[in-house]
């Protein structure tokens, strides 16, 4: 079948956005990564790698033991030849000539014997190690509280695991090898010292020269390939567009004007490859050059030397045989000169994930719910990032065991943040919730989990198959149960006619899967653990009309017998629930029966009459959403909340965070930027246009930002003064920290 | 083999740098040559000359062959890497011409990941093969020619000794790559579901919370952790086991070099000279031979890819244009299915027996499930499939015998998911169309209703969207798509009318914009809103590929059925409203 095609991704359902990254306070924001520069030597780091080293320390004592004994054998060979060349051939001693034979086996033995023993112990060492960070970041990360993620995007966590870990893996080897470089060439040098002195200085005098050639070569070919980087970057980018957008392409007739300006990323690549290929390319015969200089000078004056029969012949074998060996750990050690340092940054921040605080955390001697009943309490809840932005205040709500609670409300009223809540997916900073009178704090979380479920308005599924998939809630769920709860919300007609049935594996996020069926089956998983408590998170906004329909048909068996929460959009859904609440304003507004409600003839019996208005419109009964814009009497809410601002002036790009309140005509708030926080009040909207101005202390001394401009959904834009310094524009977004789209 | 021959062919296309790679190579092995040799004659003859100056003009010559051997050497490596990628550079080229040209047939079967690897992993093996295998790869057998037969040419039961080594230590480091390879290949793979399963995990990390799956994931992640790492782990050992084999087997080569040598000096058949050179000698040859194991594995690296990129290459676009095809004019819009069948492969039949016709101007709605065959339907008219039996004329004519590209430009598409280029909005909007004046894309915006908007930016029509850009909502990328259709303003027009959850003053623009993208095109609707069905003048329910009912909106509605059993799940809620009684929903 066409799957949706077009690529793109619609973006994720406000809830997997979670409460938004409101707030975006530096704790728990990872930095951004910089790949550049970086010091060779980290000691925190390396004190901390060195904690996960220890318990291996008996095995990396062989190896190093290994290593020595290796670097011996290179030592000792050329010396084994000075000793054959001067004490037996020119002696005519074919006796001891036969003694070579033996001598060189052992030898041979011990090096093919330290060589293996060290390379294979350090890479058991090193796995090992490896292992146990993936495994402490994974455990770890799985404890972080829902802020975290809201606070930092997947990219970028994932990064950290994968990258950055094997980033340490290739670290690890070099550093193996690193010393394997610095023992041979001590050894050498040590060596070459011993025998003769004088002969050494001399051919050692070619080494500063090859140091200092190696470090212009770093200089030139870090930039050089900071060129190819970046093409490649544009090439990928370029190929990738196409191709998830070749059926715009072609329906759009693109396709010549796209190989034209393909072939000329292809040819920048191309010509930054080119350019930085003169380099490299040159390193190698350079280094060659300056080892043929060793070995003229050697000849030239251990050659003199012998003439003078100071030294033998054997010994000008043995110097040649070690500038031989010289230079190829010395190019090693440069070319891992770069791998340290980004292996130091790396460790880093490793660490720094390590070192985050979980908000959420279990009390220690948690009590462990067994099947509660399902009453659900909030006692004065109040939640928010900071305290000075609200948002949940005071919200009292009282859900009788095996009833259905609906929540309406404007979009950013914090409906979500309730369900959220519900889960202790964060806790609430003001007030207590409790299950069946357990404060949710006191109780173990899985036990807790295991009471409620939840259908989020995005289906998230996870590769494997179906069945995995709708016991990912309950593990030891009988196929049965499977079944049943697959046949209870209308998704095993759909299951038994795939190819595998229940067996049937699904791509990532179910992606051969239609959105409609994915929430089936994410209605099936809500449903097989049995929950007490259900919560249903706009779980049919985004589904076709025809899995709709089916949900619909199921809605009531699912709802019976068990307490629910539903963000709704439905009309029917809504009305009739046991009980509604209608959040505005980060609190509860208004709450009592759909009838009730009418009566009072507020804020409800308001949305309830856009939504019957939108019939008439399209056919289609939404109920809910409506920011209101059209509202003179509070046209909050289209600018309330937390904004991410980037600022272009004529000194650069700055970034910072915007808090706006609406009330009414007014608009106040706070501004964080580079130069710190301050409050703000005096500030005007109209419809979608919207001013203020921020005064604050700067470091030249007082200054001010006069800001202007529009807002349209997620999104404010407009020009902003810098007093007298000039003026610039700004972009604003929301601040919600999404799942990327794929 | 013939996949080896067709990629060499790519290097064949820069003979001139294929030809200075293998000559610059030739020249630095021979002057690499020199090297060692002096060395033996400075010991043999300067030293019993006796006299110094001997040894500096020894010493002179062999800095001379060493910046010789360095200017070749460098020109080697130069000329070699420059083809390699110029080879690629081609091979990437035509790989990116293909794929904008092959239909969506073929693009439904592939994975965006899959072809992206394809021209980035696969290419670069290409690459490797190019430079290491073809040049490289060579450059050993020089090396070990020359050598041998210098060796031979000095003392030839010597030369047996040394050179017996050569194929031995070969051989082993070509079995060491073969067998290393799959191993490798299993850790990339391993490495790969590692990714996924942490992917998954963060991307979901709410519904693992949700569901209290901590320990559920913290095992599975286990699992794949361990076994990347016993596989690491494996790999490495072989690795090691291997590559220590090697050094022995030089290290007895050397042993053996000495003592035969030996008895060869003391018999007087060689000079003490020669036999250093002979361990020179060895010393050179370690690197190349050791390293064929590695040439010998681009080879099979690159058979490999390059298999896999002559699959696209060499893929037949189902939809091809006729050599006799016409362009086709500006149509007046009357389309007509003359019982079509579609099917993407043999087995499967997406639609068929398809029989409607559509008047300039009018609307069609199709109506059905996921999987009914409605967006197939659609797809077929600008040929982004073929029919398999039966023809769509448009005008009279049938599609298939004009060309693609006056097709595509008579009839739009306007997507539910619109693909955002990393652009300016302005040339988002003017996308496929060559000259634009910026009035007409203003213009185009106005009707979209996304004017307002635009002007609100920073840079007004001319900030970036897409990658590197602003992010577009899903309303408003909705409405870009519109726009871009009003300024190529096509007689025919593909529409989903499904919006993505939008805010109500957002969802009311969308409809106010198509309202006026539709008018006076013959519009086909993959319909979602009842509203849209409701003003069609003809509507089309699918289930299973087929046509089951079709009718105006009334006639549909008296006929109770599935299209019936929609229309009242919409508006049911509606009437309850209306009558405050209660329902079962």
């Amino acid at each position: 079948m066409m799957h949706g095609g077009f690529g793109g991704g619609g973006g994720g359902g406000g809830w997997m956005r979670g409460g938004g990254g409101r707030g975006m306070g530096g704790r728990m924001g990872l930095d951004q990564e910089q790949e550049e520069g970086g010091e060779l030597y980290d000691h925190e780091v390396v004190v901390r790698l060195m904690a996960y080293m220890r318990p291996h320390w008996k095995r990396l004592s062989i190896t190093i033991a290994a290593m020595f004994m290796y670097t011996g054998t290179i030592v000792v060979m050329p010396l084994i030849v000075k000793l054959i060349i001067d004490d037996f051939i020119h002696g005519d001693n074919l006796a001891g000539l036969n003694w070579i034979v033996p001598i060189f086996i052992v030898v041979a033995l011990v090096q093919y014997g330290s060589q293996y023993v060290n390379q294979r112990t350090m890479a058991f060492v090193g796995q090992r190690v490896l292992y146990k960070l993936r495994m402490d970041m994974f455990t770890h990360l799985q404890r972080l509280s829902m802020s975290f993620y809201d606070r930092n995007e997947v990219g970028r966590v994932m990064s950290r695991v994968q990258n950055d870990v094997q980033q340490l893996q290739e670290f690890l080897s070099v550093v193996l090898v690193t010393l394997g470089d610095v023992l041979s060439i001590s050894g050498i040098v040590v060596a070459m010292l011993i025998l003769n002195f004088k002969l050494g200085l001399i051919t050692l005098s070619v080494i500063p020269l090859l140091f200092l050639m190696l470090m212009m070569w770093q200089g030139y070919a870090r930039r050089s390939f900071m060129r190819v980087r970046k093409a490649i970057a544009v090439v990928n980018s370029g190929l990738q567009e196409n191709i998830s957008g070749v059926r715009v392409v072609q329906s759009l007739n693109r396709e010549d004007a796209n190989v034209k300006s393909f072939g000329r990323a292809n040819a920048e690549h191309l010509g930054a490859n080119l350019q930085a290929t003169k380099f490299t390319a040159a390193l190698f015969p350079a280094v060659e050059v300056l080892s043929a200089l060793g070995l003229a000078m050697v000849i030239f004056f251990g050659g003199s030397m012998v003439l003078d029969e100071v030294i033998e012949v054997g010994l000008l074998v043995a110097f040649a045989l070690y500038i031989q060996r010289f230079f190829e750990p010395v190019m090693n050690l440069t070319m891992q000169f770069g791998s340290l340092q980004r292996a130091m940054a790396s460790g880093a921040r490793i660490f720094e994930i390590l070192d985050v605080e979980p908000d959420v955390v279990e009390m220690e001697g948690a009590v462990v719910l067994d099947r509660v009943d399902g009453e659900v309490r909030f006692e004065g809840v109040g939640f928010h990032y900071n305290a000075d932005e609200p948002v949940l205040h005071d919200v009292n709500i009282h859900a009788v065991a095996g009833t259905t609670v609906a929540l309406v409300g404007p979009t950013g009223a914090g409906k979500t943040t309730i369900v959220s809540l519900m889960m202790r997916l964060y806790d609430a900073t003001e007030g207590r919730i409790t299950v069946d009178g357990h404060d949710i704090r006191d109780v173990d979380l899985d036990s807790l989990a295991r009471q409620i479920s939840v259908v989020p308005q995005e289906p998230y599924l996870f590769s494997g198959t179906i069945s995995e998939n709708i016991r990912y809630n309950r593990t030891g769920a009988t196929d049965e149960e499977v079944e049943s709860a697959a046949r209870a919300v209308g998704a095993h007609d759909f299951i038994s006619g795939l190819a595998g049935g229940y067996d049937s594996p699904l791509q990532e996020r179910g992606s051969n899967l239609s959105v409609g069926q994915r929430q089936l089956i994410s209605f099936a998983r809500a449903l097989v653990a049995n929950p007490r408590v259900l919560l249903l998170d706009e779980a049919t906004a985004n589904i076709d009309t025809y899995t709709e329909m089916l949900i619909q048909r199921a809605l009531s068996e699912l709802l019976s017998d068990r307490t629910a929460v539903v963000i709704a959009h439905r009309l029917s859904t809504v009305r009739n629930a046991d009980m509604i609440l209608v959040v505005d304003d980060n609190r509860i507004a208004e709450r009592g029966s759909h009838d009730e409600l009418m009566a009072l003839d507020g804020l409800y019996a308001r949305l309830y009459s856009y939504a019957t208005d939108g019939v008439g419109e399209d056919g289609d009964v939404v109920f809910g959403d409506q920011p209101k814009v059209a509202d003179a009497t509070s046209n909050g809410n289209v600018a309330d909340g937390t904004w991410l601002v980037t600022m272009e002036s004529p000194r650069g790009t700055r970034e910072g965070t915007l808090e706006l309140a609406v009330q009414g005509a007014a608009l106040k708030g706070t501004w964080s930027g580079p130069q710190g926080a301050q409050e703000f009040s005096g500030g005007s909207i109209e419809g979608a246009a919207l001013s203020w101005r921020v005064e604050m202390e700067g470091p030249m001394g007082k200054m001010s930002l006069n800001f202007s401009g529009s807002v349209d959904g997620d999104a404010i834009t407009g020009s902003v003064e810098f007093g007298s310094r000039g003026s610039g524009s700004f972009t604003a977004k929301r601040a919600e920290s999404g799942v990327p789209a794929e | 083999m013939r996949v080896l021959l067709r990629l060499a062919g790519y290097a064949l296309g820069h003979r001139w740098y294929l030809i200075g790679a293998y000559l610059t190579m030739t020249l630095s092995s021979v002057s690499a040559m020199v090297i060692p040799r002096m060395l033996g004659d400075a010991i043999d003859e300067a030293l019993a000359s006796g006299l110094q100056s001997k040894l500096l003009i020894l010493a002179g010559v062999i800095m001379a062959f060493s910046v010789l051997r360095g200017v070749f050497s460098y020109g080697q490596r130069y000329l070699s890497e420059a083809l390699s990628q110029r080879a690629a550079f081609d091979l990437r080229n035509d790989f990116f011409k293909k794929l904008q040209k092959l239909s969506f047939g073929f693009h439904d079967q592939q994975q965006t990941g899959n072809l992206m690897s394809k021209a980035t992993a696969d290419v670069e093996a290409v690459r490797m093969f190019v430079s290491m295998g073809l040049i490289r790869g060579l450059s050993v057998f020089i090396m070990v020619a020359l050598i041998g037969t210098v060796m031979f040419l000095t003392n030839w039961r010597l030369a047996i000794v040394s050179m017996a080594f050569v194929p031995i230590v070969m051989w082993r480091a070509i079995m060491m790559s073969t067998t290393l390879r799959p191993t490798w290949m299993k850790v990339q793979a391993e490495t790969g579901n590692l990714t996924t399963v942490l992917q998954e995990n963060l991307a979901g990390i709410r519904v693992v919370k949700a569901f209290g799956a901590r320990d559920f994931e913290v095992e599975k992640f286990e699992r794949r952790a361990g076994l990347v790492a016993d596989l690491t782990y494996k790999a490495t050992r072989l690795f090691a086991s291997q590559g220590s084999l090697m050094t022995f087997i030089f290290t007895v080569a050397t042993g053996a070099i000495l003592w035969v040598g030996g008895r060869e000096v003391i018999a007087g058949r060689l000079s003490t000279g020669e036999m250093a050179s002979f361990i020179m000698y060895m010393g050179l040859l370690g690197m190349p031979v050791r390293m064929s194991g590695w040439m010998v594995n681009t080879f099979s690296r690159a058979s490999s890819a390059g298999q896999r990129i002559f699959e696209v290459l060499d893929a037949e676009s189902p939809v091809q244009e006729r050599p006799d095809a016409t362009p086709l004019p500006r149509v007046s819009g009357h389309v007509k299915f003359n019982d079509v069948s579609v099917s993407y492969d043999s087995a499967e039949t997406a639609v068929r027996g398809i029989e409607f016709e559509a008047e300039p101007g009018q609307m069609i709605a199709l109506l059905g499930g996921p999987g009914s065959g409605k967006s197939t339907l659609a797809h077929v008219i600008p040929r982004f499939y073929d029919v398999s039996a039966g023809s769509i004329t448009i005008d009279g004519t049938d599609v298939r015998e004009v060309t693609l590209p006056s097709l595509r430009k008579n009839v739009g598409i306007v997507l539910q998911d619109v693909f955002v280029f990393a652009a300016t909005i302005r040339d988002n909007i003017a996308y496929g169309l060559d000259e634009v004046e910026t009035e007409d894309v203003v213009r185009a915006a106005k009707i979209a209703q996304l004017h307002e908007y635009i002007t609100g930016l920073p840079d007004g029509y001319n900030t970036w969207v897409g990658e590197r850009g602003i992010t577009l909502s899903g309303g408003q990328r909705q409405r870009l798509s519109i726009a871009r259709t009003i300024l190529l303003d096509p007689p025919i027009l593909i529409l989903d009318d499904s919006t993505s959850s939008v805010d109500m003053g957002t969802e009311h623009r969308i409809q106010e914009a198509l309202r006026e993208v539709i008018k006076g095109r013959t519009t086909f609707v993959i319909a979602h809103r009842l509203s849209t069905v409701k003003s069609a003048d003809l509507v089309l329910v699918l289930e299973g590929g087929e046509i089951v009912e079709r009718g105006s909106h009334q006639d549909l509605y008296d006929h109770d059925g599935f299209y019936r059993k929609i229309y009242d799940l919409q508006l049911r809620p509606q009437e309850e409203g209306a009558v405050t009684a209660g329902g079962d929903a």
